[in-house]
């Protein structure tokens, strides 16, 4: 067994045992957190397969930005369970029924030696080349465009792909999230009761007025 | 680092795995918050899959599909999310068995 397969087989067995931990806790916190612990263990999945720029965005994006929307949703909702509810839903069997059933096709279609490919030259993945505008190395006072070459640069690679063979993917994904973002606040929003909208401008007022008084106060 | 790193059908093995603890989550939880957490665990089931094939093939799409996946895993979070306010502040509940409104 090599080490880099020892570390794969620590980390996998980390990564089932807390996302089955996730499914199976009965207090939402103690799910997220578990949920944190498989997500950063994904991304060491990913940095060992040359993938850093995914890991480092899944850390930050994932670890960073998902769970702190769950730990917040889940502090704002404030859900207290009695000890007697029911955690399972009506369907508990069909659901195990199907999830095992997905698991055996997975199962029966990876088999070793099952993806037979060329070897293809892994160095695509990580390296970069570029023309870069330089002084002539024959004459220095001369400045011409010279083809470098850089290894071990895996973010500047998806980088390149990201804004160059991919950019209107990725314009477009910048206009979903907009829309995600408008739709989140729209469909988050609280509608003012007939009362509350009735007195929403005088409210509005009368704080404006407090302020100016406090302003006021603190200037004499 | 690259190239000991274990073999594809570890990584699909190990995706599979992830992918169906997701899908038993969504199925059989009853609370919407952890159904929607199942629901990541699938997209990152997914991604790890991306990630693997990038790899065995050497090219970077898969990397640069990752990266959308992520994008659209965090919009449908934050969507979601809302859904879930939503449903707490007309319900009283998220459990999932309770918003049956629809049910004809």
């Amino acid at each position: 067994m090599t080490p880099a397969f020892a570390v794969f087989l620590l980390i996998g067995t980390i990564a089932v045992a807390s996302s089955i931990l996730v499914i199976a806790m009965r207090n939402p916190v103690h799910s997220a957190l578990f949920l944190l612990l498989t997500f950063l263990c994904v991304a060491v999945l990913f940095v060992m397969k040359g993938a850093e720029f995914v890991g480092a965005v899944q850390v930050l994006v994932y670890a960073g930005g998902i769970m702190v929307l769950f730990l917040f949703v889940v502090m704002l909702i404030n859900v207290r369970h009695l000890p007697d509810e029911k955690v399972l839903s009506n369907f508990w069997k069909g659901g195990f029924a199907v999830g095992l059933g997905v698991f055996i096709l997975f199962a029966s279609v990876v088999r070793p030696g099952v993806y037979h490919d060329e070897r293809p030259n892994k160095a695509r993945l990580t390296q970069v080349s570029e023309r870069i505008w330089t002084e002539s190395r024959k004459t220095p006072a001369k400045y011409v465009y010279r083809r470098v070459n850089r290894t071990n640069a895996n973010s500047e690679a998806v980088g390149m792909a990201l804004y160059r063979d991919y950019l209107v993917p990725f314009e477009v994904a910048s206009l979903f999230l907009l829309v995600a973002m408008i739709g989140a606040i729209v469909i988050g929003k609280r509608e003012l009761s007939a009362v509350e909208e009735e007195t929403a401008q005088q409210f509005i007022l009368d704080r404006v007025e407090v302020e100016k008084e406090v302003k006021e106060a603190m200037s004499a | 680092m690259l190239e000991a790193a274990p073999s594809t059908e570890a990584y699909l093995m190990l995706s599979g795995s992830l992918f169906a603890i997701g899908l038993i989550g969504v199925v059989i939880r009853r609370n919407m918050i952890t159904v929607l957490m199942a629901i990541e665990l699938m997209l990152n089931a997914v991604n790890i899959n991306l990630v693997a094939f990038s790899h065995r093939l050497a090219s970077l799409e898969g990397q640069v599909f990752t990266i959308f996946v992520i994008t659209v895993a965090a919009g449908e979070a934050a969507v979601g999310l809302a859904i879930i306010i939503q449903l707490y502040r007309l319900k009283s509940t998220i459990n999932v068995d309770e918003a049956r409104t629809l049910n004809g």
